[in-house]
């Protein structure tokens, strides 16, 4: 009999995503070779992460930004406003560079969507930066200095009300709304209430009806890609993401300059308010890879990088939490797919403090060779490709590099291809090139 | 006599400094020299970030107190404070890029090692990077920028320099996540710095400072 999933070790459930994902259900391939295709793929990147086995060939990943909508010609104005051209872009770059593994549409989010509830935490294409021009982040005090208290206490009511409330123009209203609790009798049930019978809260929430409709089209236009890229022999690297405790209140709460004044004016609260978010980003990340039968999550890493904290800071800051949402991945099976963003070097050494082959770091700018000797037999790593070089270097460049990265990480597997920052207008021939000397110098023998 | 107000803002002591210049000015001491002591306090900040023994969320604490020493101090001046400047750099994030973190970094650095620096925020045209060369006579240009599509506007904003006849008068650094050689070559700046030190290193030895 199959044992159950709370009686599994983490190895087990681990094993157990992986077999999900190895033969994804509701798939039905385009044809026997894209089914041997997809197998060989996923076993490849398996291989690669585990640690166990040696693959057969190093793994090769693209991932973009807006860089499927440029290689079609289209603007990321285009596909966040027109939802049907996203799914035939994205395929289109996925299908003629043949990397690995997809990771799925959801760059291009509803233009409409975010116009109807007046996002303020980004501008986007059209609104606030040029229409072929990638959306960008507004940093600022979302959360107050003083409301450190909420978050730790109450960081559901937080982040359902009073977040929203701040970047959502449209759902200023929720801000009035009490929470809920102390609805227990029949005394007094009506009065939490009283505030959504009020013009503006009656329309934020018309506003999020709307906001509803629209996340809803969005997703009728888009949903059938996640099934389609497998058919044809692409499996996911990414079952949906999370984030380290410290980024979520660093880059969306507080802003850089808000927390890293709190790190001086409020370290306890701080770092009271990150461990009450570990379990919900634990959550977010297990959820996905269970819902979506994929055990990658993918994990962008901002505010750790080299040269933003010291050693001393990140110890006590940023790793801590970090490193519990990861093993709290890694307990249920799930593999942290980790995106270091910046430069990485100075925290090999803090890092390597994680189980064998349960995760995969790719680095942007970290030295390849001392991630390598520094995680080797730990994790899996990638990554590096640079920006400048898939920019404005040349085809043969690109192929050196490629073969210097291959040489340096690939011995002995645990390593997979890939750019080291999300990328937007490239010269895609380049893209090609990685793609073609991977398969060609990177096989295993 | 009270303790040193360089060493306690240059430690990041908020509180005690801002003690010391309560007493101070309830002393009847003239504010220039506390602000003189502010001013090597954040020199001394400088040096240390410089050297590595401060990070980002040093300098950006720092600053806060700065703030808050100048905004006790302000109100007690007669006249403003003339520092000595080594030299004017015009400086600011490229069009289509609204990232700051970098640009503050560098514009902060800059300004502790005695620039004037006309920061022009983000998202700036190159029309206005024109615009602020001519009419500040700066012979040094920082131009900064996040993401990848910075690369392009680099080279719009240092040709439009040059179109306005402006090229041979200043010399241009560039600088932020992706920069390297290969793309200053491509953008056709004079420099290119991997982080703010870098930044200062060049602009001291463009102004005949260093």
């Amino acid at each position: 009999m199959e044992k159950k999933w709370e009686d599994m070790t983490s190895d087990e459930k681990q094993e157990a995503l992986f077999q999900g994902w190895l033969s994804p259900q509701g798939v039905e391939f385009a044809s026997p070779e894209a089914e041997k295709l997809y197998k060989e793929r996923a076993t490849r990147i398996k291989d690669a992460i585990q640690l166990k086995k040696l693959p057969d060939r190093v793994p090769v990943f693209l991932i973009p930004s807006f860089a499927p909508a440029y290689y079609s010609g289209l603007t990321p104005h285009d596909v966040m406003y027109n939802y049907d051209k996203i799914a035939p872009a994205w395929k289109k770059f996925y299908t003629d560079f043949q990397p690995d593994a997809h990771g799925g549409p959801f760059v291009p989010s509803p233009g409409k969507f975010v116009e109807i509830l007046d996002f303020k935490l980004y501008q986007w294409p059209g609104h606030g930066v040029p229409p072929e021009t990638t959306y960008q982040c507004i940093e600022g005090e979302y959360m107050k200095a003083d409301e450190y208290d909420i978050l730790i206490h109450n960081a559901l009511y937080f982040l359902y009300y009073i977040w929203p409330s701040r970047v959502f123009g449209a759902l200023e209203p929720l801000q009035t709304l009490p929470p809920l609790a102390g609805l227990t009798e029949m005394y007094g049930v009506s009065l939490p209430f009283i505030p959504y019978g009020l013009p503006p809260v009656k329309a934020a929430y018309k506003a999020l009806l709307e906001a509803g409709d629209e996340a809803l089209k969005w997703i009728g236009a888009v949903g059938a890609f996640l099934h389609e890229m497998p058919a044809l022999g692409f499996p996911a690297y990414q079952a949906g993401a999370t984030k380290a405790p410290f980024d979520v209140i660093g880059d969306t709460l507080r802003g850089t300059r808000g927390i890293m004044l709190d790190m001086y004016r409020q370290p306890d609260k701080l770092i009271q308010a990150m461990e009450a978010l570990t379990p919900m980003f634990i959550q977010l990340g297990v959820g996905a890879a269970k819902q979506n039968g994929c055990p990658l999550i993918f994990m962008p890493l901002h505010k750790g990088a080299d040269g933003f904290l010291s050693d001393e800071q990140f110890k006590k800051f940023y790793w801590p939490t970090l490193r519990k949402v990861i093993m709290g991945l890694v307990d249920e099976g799930v593999v942290p797919f980790i995106w270091a963003e910046g430069g990485y070097n100075s925290r090999l050494e803090v890092i390597r403090d994680l189980p064998k082959g349960k995760t995969a770091w790719l680095f942007d700018q970290t030295d390849m060779a001392k991630a390598k000797k520094a995680l080797d037999g730990i994790a899996c790593v990638g990554g590096n490709m640079p920006m400048d070089l898939l920019t404005v270097g040349t085809p043969e460049d690109s192929k050196a590099y490629a073969k210097k990265l291959i040489d340096t990480c690939g011995k002995g597997g645990g390593y997979i291809m890939a750019n080291g920052a999300f990328f937007d207008e490239v010269k895609f021939e380049n893209l090609k090139v990685i793609v073609d000397t991977v398969k060609e110098y990177g096989v295993y023998k | 006599m009270a303790k040193d107000l360089v060493s306690t803002l240059a430690d990041l002591k908020e509180q005690e400094a801002l003690k010391i210049v309560e007493g101070r000015l309830s002393a009847g001491e003239e504010p220039l020299k506390i602000l003189e002591d502010a001013r090597k306090a954040m020199e001394l900040v400088g040096k240390r970030f410089a050297s590595s023994e401060y990070f980002m969320p040093d300098l950006v604490y720092s600053g806060e107190i700065l703030k808050a020493v100048t905004d006790m101090v302000k109100p007690r001046m007669s006249k403003e404070a003339e520092i000595k400047r080594v030299g004017k750099v015009v400086f600011g994030t490229v069009a289509g890029d609204i990232h700051d973190i970098g640009k503050d970094i560098v514009v902060f650095m800059l300004d502790v090692n005695g620039f004037e620096v006309y920061d022009l925020g983000v998202d700036v045209p190159a029309q206005k990077f024109v615009e602020k060369i001519k009419e500040s006579g700066a012979p040094i240009v920082g131009l900064s920028g996040f993401l990848a599509l910075a690369f392009d506007s680099m080279k719009q904003t240092i040709e439009a320099i040059q179109a306005a006849g402006l090229r041979d008068n200043v010399k241009v650094m560039i600088g932020g996540g992706q920069i390297s050689e290969e793309i200053r070559k491509y953008t056709g700046a004079d420099a290119y710095g991997l982080d703010a030190m870098a930044g200062v290193s060049l602009a001291k030895k463009w102004a005949g400072a260093g």
